[in-house]
């Protein structure tokens, strides 16, 4: 056992916090859930392996020539980009959080001991989360390509290392340039811009390129082809590494090591002043415009207040709204198609009702259950039947309106791509509402990143009647019946979830 | 004065709520109009619990609930109409003002604008928060969060006014203002219930004070009542409360 106060205690103390924190999220802080827990992610990574076989086979057997590095390189990056985001996001919680800050800076040891080995952590936790999103491909390209692609664990391993290390670098920075107050804000929508950009630009170079909404088309373009480096160049070095090149996945380890080390060297010594910087930080004063009392009616003022509370909370907006940004590329080929042929609209139709499902179902969160006065609600003098109807409306009225003028936009050219994707938008949404109705539980509505992990169940059920939805309008826009069977699974899904929703009084 | 002749604003009878063991046991309680009631008792003992359920934030497993003659389990709409209720925990928008929580209130207890509008004025200036009225909640003190919430409650006019530990983490000035506001309510012909644990201000304040334990009622009536239950006519009601507490504990 370590002495108190060395490195390897504070990192045996982390550890041991990542892990309950860890455990506390998977099981919504119920540890008799943890058997149930268990069983779900061994049923969902079953799951997860039947759906990577199809979706890798085809690559298992790829040989490391320019085209295939080219492309796995694109996936990596693809990829990488997910998780700088998430580091950045990790590690503004760390600067931000109070949690035992007051405990570490007033303890009798070295703050950069204990911010080196949070950082360390940090680092851990995103190559953790990357290992697990892979575990099923690469497990599937091994059983269909040979043990060479397990060397992919150790890229992915490396990947999340130094996506730790910048998204350090790129908080730090960001930090020093506009100072702590900005900071919180500005480095959350930077890390969602991040996470979404790379992947929503490879769209739109493809609508505008090739006239599709693949992602991986122009990673197979001759012109790209003919402009990459050589090779021999470093860039490949990741590419070859998760190709089954042991030399470079040894290089790439050692880099990424050796970045971190250099990470935690620069920044530790720094990282507690900016926690006590960051600490300091006031709200400041935002005074608003003045103006009288209107005559409204109690459920006029819930939907007014859903609306003016998400307004003027531009971090929650920019969490809901990101999902808005994955519109732009359809939004684009919309543009692109218009003096074309219709049939090509109807690719935008399910990706709308996607979108609208998913922005619906946070939105409905915010409103049913991320309630930061309850008590007020509660013991107001309206029957709990209208408070809850106030905020379905407000749900609903913000998905048309956002939604509006692109149906709108899809009725100039298709009237009926955008009449399917009306009443889509519509269903899904009302189906998103639903759910969060039936899984509602009171929280804060800065918890709106945790409302995931409050119920996997709701969260599950969300996404699945998002996609059959989605499939469901994408079928009928293309003029088949066979729509009818993914909007029976959405029905489904909707009856499962009142059979398993827990009762209420 | 003689509380009989007074109307009854709150009445409990036989109220029960039980979780793992009863949390309120059987309990029946009378605040009258005009009075200022203070409910005492050690942690645990249930207090919290019972407002909860007058207030229509916890559903009893038995008993009844009236609050100025109207049942409050059989309308909770006209009992909430007529109520208001202060937690210790001031719940807030954080991104509302001062101004625009009282206008939300008011909507949601239909008060007309005008009125409801010159009433969170004469409350906004009466609490000291006229100088931060259009400025976003967010940076408020406890304290100031605490008047806000208070203000949210008297902006609607309630007969009946409960409060859980108001006072609990106002500084001096502060409480004061709180205090000050609760009397003119009660002045005013209004109600006040209140649970506190600061002993002082029940002592000062209250015209009568309730003693709960285990969920049940174990002492009730004036300060002077009270001590000659316990058997010491000059003691603090500090002495009186832990004398009696300890009593049912034995």
């Amino acid at each position: 056992m370590s002495r108190p106060g060395t490195v390897t205690w504070l990192a045996a103390h982390e550890l041991r916090l990542g892990c309950r924190d860890w455990l506390s999220l998977m099981t919504a802080g119920r540890r008799r859930k943890l058997r149930t827990v268990v069983i779900a992610f061994a049923v969902f990574g079953v799951l997860m392996h039947l759906i990577a076989y199809p979706m890798v086979e085809r690559y298992a057997d790829a040989q490391p020539d320019l085209s295939t590095r080219v492309i796995v390189s694109g996936i990596l990056l693809l990829s990488f980009s997910l998780l700088l985001s998430q580091a950045m996001e990790s590690v503004t919680r760390a600067f931000y959080a109070r949690a035992d800050l007051d405990l570490i800076l007033t303890a009798p040891v070295a703050p950069q001991k204990v911010f080196a080995v949070r950082i360390g952590r940090i680092a851990l936790a995103i190559a953790a989360m990357a290992l697990a999103i892979a575990v099923p491909f690469v497990n599937m390209l091994a059983l269909a390509g040979g043990a060479r692609w397990l060397a992919a664990y150790g890229v992915v391993a490396a990947m999340g290392v130094v996506a730790a290390s910048l998204g350090v670098a790129l908080t730090v920075a960001l930090f020093r340039v506009i100072g702590p107050r900005r900071t919180r804000f500005v480095a959350q929508v930077v890390a969602a811009v991040i996470g979404a950009a790379f992947l929503i630009g490879l769209q739109i170079v493809a609508i505008l390129s090739f006239g599709s909404l693949s992602r991986l088309a122009p990673l197979q373009s001759p012109w790209l082809l003919a402009h990459v480096p050589g090779m021999e160049s470093a860039v490949w070095v990741p590419a070859r590494a998760a190709l089954g090149d042991t030399a470079a996945l040894l290089w790439l380890l050692l880099f990424a090591l050796a970045l971190l080390g250099a990470t935690i060297a620069a920044f530790s010594p720094r990282f507690g002043e900016h926690a006590v910087a960051a600490s300091g930080v006031s709200q400041g004063v935002v005074r608003q415009r003045q103006r009288g009392f209107r005559l409204r009616s109690p459920k006029q003022m819930l939907r007014r207040k859903e609306w003016l509370l998400l307004a003027r909370d531009p971090w929650l907006m920019s969490q809901t709204l990101m999902q808005i940004l994955y519109l732009l590329p359809p939004a684009l080929l919309l543009w692109r198609s218009f003096h074309d042929s219709t049939t090509a609209l109807i690719v935008l139709v399910p990706v709308v009702v996607m979108a609208a499902g998913q922005l619906a179902g946070g939105l409905a969160w915010l409103s049913i259950s991320g309630e930061d006065a309850p008590d007020l609600v509660a013991t107001a003098p309206i029957s709990a039947r209208n408070i809850l109807w106030a905020k379905i409306e407000a749900v609903m009225i913000a998905i048309a309106v956002i939604f509006a003028p692109l149906i709108i936009g899809l009725g100039l050219a298709s009237p009926w791509a955008a009449a399917v994707a009306g009443i889509g938008v519509l269903v899904v949404a009302a189906a998103a509402t639903d759910i969060q109705l039936c899984f509602r539980v009171q929280a804060r509505r800065s918890h709106f990143r945790r409302r995931q992990t409050s119920s996997r169940v709701a969260t599950f059920a969300e996404a699945f009647s998002s996609i059959s939805w989605a499939a469901a309008a994408a079928l009928l826009a293309a003029g088949t019946w066979f729509a009818v069977v993914p909007a029976l699974i959405a029905l489904a899904i909707m009856g499962g979830v009142r059979l398993i929703a827990p009762p209420r009084d | 004065m003689n509380t009989s002749t007074r109307p009854v604003a709150l009445a409990l009878r036989g109220l029960t709520k039980r979780y793992d063991r009863p949390a309120v046991d059987a309990l029946d309680l009378t605040v009258y109009g005009g009075e200022f009631y203070s409910l005492l008792g050690p942690n645990g003992a249930g207090k919290t619990t019972t407002l909860r359920m007058v207030v229509g934030l916890l559903k009893p497993d038995a008993g009844t609930i009236t609050i100025e003659n109207v049942d409050a389990l059989a309308d909770p709409v006209a009992a909430k109409q007529v109520t208001a209720w202060v937690s210790d925990e001031p719940m807030i928008y954080d991104k509302l003002t001062p101004f625009e929580y009282l206008e939300f209130v008011a909507g949601l207890w239909r008060i007309d604008a005008k009125a409801g509008e010159a009433r969170a004025r004469e409350l906004i200036d009466w609490l000291g928060l006229k100088p931060h009225m259009h400025e976003r909640c967010e940076g408020f003190s406890k304290g100031m969060r605490q008047k806000v919430a208070l203000a949210g409650a008297l902006v609607h006019d309630p007969k009946l006014i409960i409060l859980d530990e108001p006072l609990t983490g106002l500084d001096a000035g502060s409480a004061r203002q709180v205090k000050n506001v609760l009397r003119e309510r009660v002045a005013a012909g209004g109600t006040v219930v209140m649970t506190t644990h600061i002993l002082e201000v029940a002592e000062r304040m209250a015209d009568r004070i309730g003693v709960i334990a285990n969920g049940r009622l174990i002492a009730e009536g004036t300060l002077d009542e009270l001590r000659q239950r316990s058997g010491a006519a000059s003691a603090t009601l500090e002495d009186t409360f832990l004398k009696l507490v300890a009593e049912e504990a034995a």
